[in-house]
């Protein structure tokens, strides 16, 4: 072991990073460590990067304790263990001096380094001693993973009683299963605790943060919100990150959405042959008055462009969840990213603009998916709600979602009786508000004249074919009229604002998480308060531009290139074109709060003032 | 309104009059294939008295798919993208199980942009009757061959079709589906009976109906056009459709006669012509179907039909655990009432006609939406 012991000790706020091989089975054993730190009332999160592939390509797990609460990607590591053959020595390079590394011995670290923390542990040979059979050599593969919990569990200080209630709760009814990852588990600790006395400098102390939290990923708490908000229909086509959303519906379907008398389902869930059909299912069950949904990630949203082009213009409610992951192309298709911020608010050809939603946390994303269909009543209209791989597909630590209180609002639809009230004043595509947003009636109303065509081609207000200059522009001026509306009708800002703060950070979705670490680091250590302010949707409100209004400088934080947001408010505020400065991240990781304070201070320049 | 009428205009026997069936009048071009089919949908929905607006119309783009404005004006219609009609219809019967689901599209909607949907729907087994307008060229934009050209039949400026055409039919059974007819917009008898037939399906029903162009594909050359379509027709076997309600005694004319019943009571009564052909016989079906494309034969009629093919909803919807079937049954829009599954057979309490095992479409809930 080294005896470069730079590192001061840290107690709950630490990064630790496990390097493993895709396909080894060590998600258990990530999932045990998180939850065992969680369980001790630490806050705590859980990154999974992991590379497009089933088996054998290298994969890393982030787990951050926070004793302030930061629950973001910390750029800065502290704690390694490598069990990766493939990638042990490239990691070693890079760790920063005085890192505490956990190594399977055979990899040979201590050659590579001696600025390192070291910490060999001959994790084979030790899986040599589980209780198995010859014949169960791939289970002792798996086992390894749970050795260097054990392992973790000594030298940084995690209760094993947290850890063996992880275990059970993880392995819920698997005897068997449960027996060996606490024998793998104890194996490891008692290891640790004769090999190595001194323990490492990052620790774990119990805390009193989490009581009452839960631990969930995006992608499920999407599909909790679909459950509540009334979808009855979801069709879908396989794509990372978006896949697990619908897999979570579809279990939830199955012991929610059943008729406890005949066993028939009360939802129907279609994978569909590509995105187009999913798109083109979901527009026609909102047609006849479903609540639809489909999931997706970019290149779907590509493929469903014309058909969302269509539903905008015809004004058919359909809710898209777009979980973002890294493009052009297939990109790097298990990395985050916040990439599709244009393609989704103005898709489709001609002009339209759409509303997107931008949950921050598991929370929202409960929230939001039943917002979306509200709203894609309301407006009759595709919605989009926008997360990302970050968010959907990673666990998060979360507060416990509200209950839904308010009844499901299905918009201006007219039955039988309203047609007959309304008589010939009604048009399907007629603005009796004055709010932009017709009446629609639903197929199959038993109504003479409650009837009307469908079509993407140009219409009039009562719905009929028309290749009219007026008809047309009248329309569309209506639709920009119907935007207007949805301005008031979308998730308010979060705003928080502080004495004396002259400039204003903007950050919206997952880029909430570092913009918020940095903020507070750049006024404790720089002296420097910042305003903030979290978008929530598209099109912008008017709260929205007064907050702008009142900066004179706004960092816009988000993950992609060619700063995408910062376009759109360029667009929407020319005026204030010129405040705009963009904060950049689009590597595929999550924004870390590094990223930002850098970007800030490097913007302000050396004589601290702002610009 | 009938009493201030010297005659009272006929009515079915759900007391509406023919032209309650009707739509916006056609802009196609005159003599146009596709507005004798728009006719005879009107007739067959009246003639099988279905209330209109528990029928929804759907389509993709092109000639073909203009014409759902022009039948049944008091039903709703999606006039949706190119190639993307099946998708739209799949989820909008998703959604109301009670919709009687048509839908119109063409030889270049069907056979080439929209193919991948077209083998879906099929495979899904969606209750749509699924009429394609086939001309062989694409008429909108101005007389292109389209993918079920001929090979050597020519375009009217020039050019012979070099390419092997997709035939539907052929596809459609290979496919899986239950109910494959192929008619010619000139015959209008039989496409009335395989029209009513169709309707009475409980799955997808594929009729590809040679429909002429007479603006970009009715010249000497053409095998698409009326005059080659009528010299070539062989109609394998006479088709007369007896619906469920209709208890009067069909008169059947000398010849032999195969009846196929339908689950709802619905009878078909295959009159052979001049060659034994049974339409449920798969094996002989796909044979016929094979050597009438070497001969270039241009066959008609019921080419294939399994009645009792089960008319599961997404059949092909794949469950996390396979052991769960949940998924594979119908579906409803949020609803404060249960209602029943169109997949019943339906009890003569549940539709209101004594007597009846449950038709296709009377068994269906009765279409209202629920919200």
């Amino acid at each position: 072991m080294s005896t470069n012991r730079s590192s001061s000790a840290a107690v709950n706020d630490f990064s630790l990073q496990v390097a493993t091989a895709n396909g080894s089975g060590s998600q258990t054993a990530n999932s045990v460590l998180l939850r065992s730190i969680f369980r001790m009332g630490i806050p705590v999160s859980g990154k999974n990067l992991f590379p497009s592939n089933i088996q054998g390509l290298p994969t890393w797990f982030t787990i951050r304790a926070s004793r302030h609460g930061y629950i973001g990607r910390r750029r800065e590591l502290d704690v390694l263990v490598l069990m990766n053959p493939e990638t042990a020595a490239e990691d070693a390079l890079a760790a920063a001096p005085g890192t505490s590394v956990v190594y399977e011995k055979k990899l040979g670290v201590e050659k590579l380094r001696d600025d390192l923390l070291l910490y060999p542990v001959p994790f084979a040979e030790l899986a040599t001693k589980l209780p198995l059979s010859p014949d169960q050599a791939k289970l002792r593969r798996l086992l390894v993973n749970m050795i260097y919990v054990g392992v973790l569990s000594d030298l940084i200080g995690i209760d094993p009683v947290e850890i063996e209630a992880s275990i059970r709760k993880q392995l819920a009814g698997k005897a068997r299963a449960i027996d060996l990852n606490l024998a793998a588990v104890r194996l490891g600790r008692e290891h640790s605790a004769e090999g190595f006395p001194e323990k490492l400098p990052q620790r774990v102390e119990r805390m009193d943060a989490t009581a009452g939290k839960l631990i969930i990923d995006g992608n499920s708490a999407a599909a909790l919100g679909c459950l509540f908000g009334g979808a009855t229909v979801c069709t879908w086509y396989p794509i990372t990150p978006s896949s697990s959303l619908c897999e979570s519906f579809i279990d939830l379907c199955a012991e929610h959405r059943v008729d406890p008398g005949t066993g028939r389902a009360l939802a129907a869930i279609v994978q569909a042959e590509d995105e187009i059909a999913s798109i083109g299912m979901v527009l026609g069950a909102g047609w006849a008055g479903a609540r639809a949904f489909t999931a997706t990630s970019g290149p779907g949203v590509s493929l469903m462009s014309e058909l969302i082009g269509y539903g905008y213009y015809t004004e058919i409610p359909a809710v898209i969840f777009d979980v973002q992951r890294v493009g052009p192309s297939t990109g790097l298709p298990t990395r985050t990213m916040q990439g599709d911020i244009l393609i989704c608010h103005t898709n489709s050809h001609g002009d339209g603009k759409h509303p997107v939603l931008f949950p921050a946390s598991p929370e929202e994303c409960f929230t939001m998916a039943q917002q979306a269909f509200d709203l894609a009543e309301r407006l009759q209209t595709p919605v989009f709600v926008l997360t990302d791989l970050d968010l959907g597909m990673n666990n998060w630590m979360s507060d416990p979602f509200p209950y839904p209180e308010a009844p499901l609002d299905r918009g201006k639809v007219l039955d039988a009786e309203g047609v007959e009230r309304l008589k010939d004043t009604w048009g399907r595509y007629k603005d009796l508000d004055g709010d932009g947003i017709p009446w629609r009636t639903l197929p199959g109303t038993p109504h003479p004249k409650a009837a009307y065509f469908t079509r993407g081609s140009g219409h009039t207000e009562k719905a009929g074919y028309s290749e009219k200059p007026r008809d047309y522009v009248e329309n569309m001026e209506r639709l920009a009229r119907k935007l207007e509306t949805a301005r008031g009708m979308l998730p308010k800002s979060v705003t928080e604002d502080r004495p004396g703060a002259v400039a204003g950070l903007l950050a919206f979705g997952t880029s909430h998480y570092g913009t918020t670490e940095a903020r507070d680091f750049l006024e404790r250590d720089h002296g420097l308060p910042l305003d903030y302010l979290r978008l929530r949707a598209l099109p912008l409100s008017i709260e929205t531009k007064d907050w702008i209004d009142r900066h004179q400088v706004v960092y816009v934080v988000e993950q992609n290139r060619d700063a995408q947001l910062a376009a759109l408010l360029r667009d929407e505020l020319p005026r204030h074109a010129a405040r705009f400065v963009s904060v950049l991240q689009y590597d595929g990781l999550p924004l870390d709060a590094t990223t930002v304070v850098d970007a800030v201070l490097s913007h302000r320049g050396p004589a601290g003032g702002a610009r | 309104m009938s009493a201030t009428l010297p005659t009272p205009p006929k009515v079915n026997r759900i007391g509406l009059a023919k032209t309650d069936y009707e739509g916006a009048k056609s802009t196609l071009c005159l003599g146009c294939g596709h507005d004798v089919i728009t006719k005879q949908i009107v007739t067959a929905f009246w003639e099988l008295g279905i209330e209109p607006r528990r029928v929804a119309k759907f389509s993709g783009i092109g000639c073909s798919s203009k014409t759902p404005a022009y039948f049944l004006n008091r039903a709703w219609g999606v006039n949706a993208v190119h190639g993307r009609m099946p998708s739209v219809a799949t989820g909008a019967l998703l959604a109301n199980p009670g919709l009687i689901g048509i839908g119109v599209s063409g030889d270049g909607d069907t056979a080439s942009i929209g193919f991948g949907q077209f083998a879906h729907l099929v495979r899904r087994n969606m209750p749509l009757v699924y009429v394609v307008e086939n001309n062989g060229v694409y008429g909108l934009t101005k007389g292109q061959f389209s993918a079920t050209a001929d090979v050597g039949s020519t375009l009217k400026g020039g050019g012979a079709n070099e390419l092997v055409p997709l035939d539907l039919c052929g596809l459609a059974i290979e496919l899986g589906c239950g109910f494959v007819a192929r008619s010619f917009s000139g015959d209008m008898k039989q496409l009335q009976s395989i029209l009513q037939a169709a309707i009475s399906h409980r799955g997808t029903a594929v009729i590809d109906v040679i429909s002429p162009c007479v603006t970009f594909n009715d010249h000497e050359g053409s095998t698409k056009s009326y005059k080659y379509a009528r010299d070539h027709e062989e109609p394998l076997h006479e088709i007369g459709f007896v619906p469920f309600f209709d208890d009067t005694i069909a008169e059947i004319p000398p010849g032999e006669v195969k009846e196929v019943p339908f689950p709802d009571g619905s009878l078909v009564r295959f009159h052979t012509v001049d060659r034994d052909y049974d339409p449920t016989d798969k094996d002989q079906v796909l044979a016929t179907l094979h050597r009438s494309r070497t001969a270039k034969e241009f066959l008609t009629g019921i080419l294939y039909l399994e009645p009792e093919k089960p008319s599961s909803q997404p059949s092909s919807t794949p469950s996390r655990n396979p052991s769960r079937r949940w998924e594979r049954t119908a579906s409803v829009p949020p609803a404060k009432r249960s209602p029943r599954s169109w997949r019943s057979t339906g009890s003569a309490e549940e539709t209101g006609e004594a007597g009846s095992p449950g038709n296709a479409w009377e068994a269906r809930e009765n279409g209202e939406p629920s919200r």
